[in-house]
């Protein structure tokens, strides 16, 4: 922490008003310099942040918060005499709560404000280059993150959100009253373009509404990406014929330049695609310019969240994902991977469905057990549509709907393309358990306990079914998420 | 014949399903009405997967609460249109969503003849696809008497 110079100029911990020895060259502690104010009242135009914080040996922990309000707004490590040039409290944040977190000895949860003119209208970029740019390197803490966000309501109105949305996104497919069901095409490298078409024309024929590219298909010695979007078109137009359903391929755009990913996107558009993807890994800006292009072209915009666990994934650092997923909705994507709590992927049940809500809600409630630290009105912009894709299968069609509900995507890949019968034999499971599911679930069923019973008995007019209930019955991938919620309802063991 | 693993128009929540016999439809119906939706029959003779505006038998039943009602309009409906396609639709008014919230069909004709795909080559290796309703060969009325 910034201790005090040589003969330092206070060693009190509130904050010092008297300008001039406020300003004196020299360093102060943050909270000193009015970066901690504990009877600040947040105004409903600030922005507030709930960062956890696990300061070093010896730092005390409101000094820790202060010092990220002042490093994630005007701060640097010394007095300036330019701040008396500006109205400078305004664009200090201010720190004004931090408590213990319940059972994690050294992690504390700081409450950070900040004024709304620290941000430009509009722009991810700049607001995450304040809030999650320096501070998270910061010497005196051992680690930070950035757990929750409450975006204030005339921040969220200067952006367009999702391009669709999933209401709107519905009535182009004409399918509603049930999840969508996707696959991701497998294997996700070494396909010709002609092979990769027929996976894509065979799972949608068999029942599923999507296929998808993989985040790391793009244009590699094996198939260019024109090659890729001609054929996978072929399919999907051939399926569509086949059973009077609107189909659709999600087209990964994401390239090397911005060129690049706009010419790819001209090219789906031409070729009559209903939906195109993007990684997230491409970065704010590209991802609110391509929002921008689906709106002035009809689209749908898939994101795939690509690299988010390099800083998601762990309790005391990084960025959690609800915070990333608020982003994205006021960045503008339709779809968002989300998780699936069953699959092969990291996610606890109670802390994936707060990602959810986050993208499905219009206003959505304070809820600690799903790790929603703030009330969001999300002043009626558009809903995203979740995405669950990783390591699922028919045979967990109950636990899915009971978690998730109707508006999401449920992706199996492995569990289509693997089936013993073939990949549409492995869509038909998929469809044909998830109609069964909803139909009981609609009928007044309990489907979270009679589950396997309504899929046992699906299985008995559907061979396929049966067959994939037979080959994945025993698989499940049950290991302690890290990313656990501080306010469980119950005490697990994570 | 259509080639789908089906056989028939994939349309709807439960087209994978057998044919929801009355008493499921009434099910269905009354978890819609439980929800606060209002139901609607709607029929067509083209079910092109891009024809979003199938004929309504009658308004959306809005002020109605009894699922029996719904089924009456449904027997209307298929006698009036036996070998048409028939779906119920359920719209939501909620703030937000403002749209349909379930959709499926519930008459089909006995024969569907499905869709042809036709390309039209164009510039580069790239294709235009259409897609169309073989029953729409036949002029409007006539095309599942058979």
């Amino acid at each position: 922490m910034n201790k005090p110079a040589e003969g330092g100029v206070a060693t009190d911990t509130t904050q010092i008003t008297d300008a001039k020895k406020r300003y004196s060259a020299g360093v102060l502690k943050y909270r000193q310099m009015g970066y901690w104010e504990p009877d600040y009242q947040p105004k409903e135009t600030d922005t507030i942040c709930l960062f956890r914080i696990t300061p070093q040996e010896g730092v005390d922990p409101i000094e820790a918060a202060a010092a990220v309000a002042g490093e994630s707004s005007t701060a640097t490590w010394t007095v300036v005499w330019t701040d008396r040039l500006t109205a400078c409290e305004n664009y200090r944040a201010k720190a004004y709560r931090v408590e213990p977190v319940p059972n994690r000895p050294g992690e504390y949860f700081a409450w950070v404000a900040y004024d709304i003119i620290l941000f430009e209208e509009g722009s991810i970029a700049n607001m995450t280059a304040s809030l999650i740019g320096n501070v998270f390197s910061f010497k005196p803490l051992k680690a930070a993150r950035l757990e929750d966000i409450r975006i204030p309501v005339a921040y969220v109105k200067t952006f367009k959100g999702p391009p669709t949305g999933l209401v709107v996104e519905r009535e182009r497919l004409d399918k509603f009253g049930r999840p969508l069901l996707g696959a991701t095409t497998k294997p996700k490298l070494g396909l010709s373009a002609r092979n990769y078409g027929r996976v894509i024309y065979e799972g949608l024929k068999g029942g599923l509404d999507f296929m998808k590219d993989d985040e790391n298909i793009n244009s590699q010695p094996f198939m260019h990406w024109r090659d890729r979007f001609l054929y996978v078109m072929d399919g999907v137009n051939k399926a569509s014929a086949a059973t009077g359903e609107v189909k659709g391929s999600y087209l990964n755009v994401t390239a090397g330049t911005m060129e690049a990913i706009y010419e790819r996107a001209e090219f789906a558009k031409q070729l009559g695609s209903v939906i195109i993807m993007i990684d997230l890994i491409v970065g704010w800006p590209c991802i609110q310019s391509l929002g921008e292009w689906c709106r002035r072209n009809d689209m749908i915009l898939h994101m795939h969240r690509a690299g988010h666990g390099t800083y998601t994934r762990q309790k005391n650092h990084g960025v959690s994902f609800r915070v990333i997923a608020k982003w994205l909705r006021l960045a503008g994507v339709d779809h968002l991977h989300t998780g699936t709590a069953v699959g092969k992927l990291e996610g606890d049940p109670m802390t994936v469905q707060g990602y959810y809500n986050v993208c499905r809600d219009s206003y959505t409630k304070q809820d600690l057990p799903r790790g929603l630290f703030f009330d969001q009105d999300w002043c009626d912009l558009k809903k995203v549509m979740p995405v669950a894709s990783g390591g699922i299968h028919a045979g967990q069609m109950h636990q899915l709907i009971d978690l998730f509900g109707d508006d999401v995507v449920l992706q199996f890949g492995g569990g289509t393309i693997g089936h013993p019968a073939g990949i549409q034999a492995g869509a038909v499971a998929n469809r044909v358990a998830l109609e069964a599911m909803i139909k009981a679930r609609n009928e007044g069923r309990d489907i979270k306990n009679e589950g396997p019973e309504i899929l046992q008995k699906a299985a008995q007019f559907c061979t396929p079914l049966k067959q994939a209930l037979d080959t994945w019955k025993d698989v499940s991938f049950n290991y302690t998420s890290t990313d656990t919620s501080d306010y469980a309802v119950t005490p697990t063991t994570a | 014949m259509m080639t789908n693993p089906t056989g028939r128009v994939t349309q709807g929540q439960f087209s994978f399903l057998p044919d929801l016999t009355d008493d499921e439809i009434r099910l269905q119906i009354e978890y819609g009405l439980r929800k606060g939706y209002a139901w609607s029959v709607e029929y067509t003779d083209d079910p092109h997967p891009r024809n979003t505006y199938w004929e309504m038998f009658g308004m959306p039943m809005f002020d109605l609460k009894d699922a029996a009602g719904v089924m009456m309009e449904l027997a209307g409906c298929r006698k009036t249109f036996p070998n048409h396609y028939i779906r119920l639709m359920a719209f939501d008014s909620t703030r937000g969503v403002e749209s349909i919230a379930m959709s499926f069909i519930v008459n089909r004709p006995k024969n569907e003849p499905g869709f042809g795909l036709a390309r039209h080559e164009v510039e580069g290796r790239c294709i235009q696809y259409k897609v169309h309703s073989y029953a729409t060969d036949k002029p409007e009325g006539e095309r599942y008497s058979g």
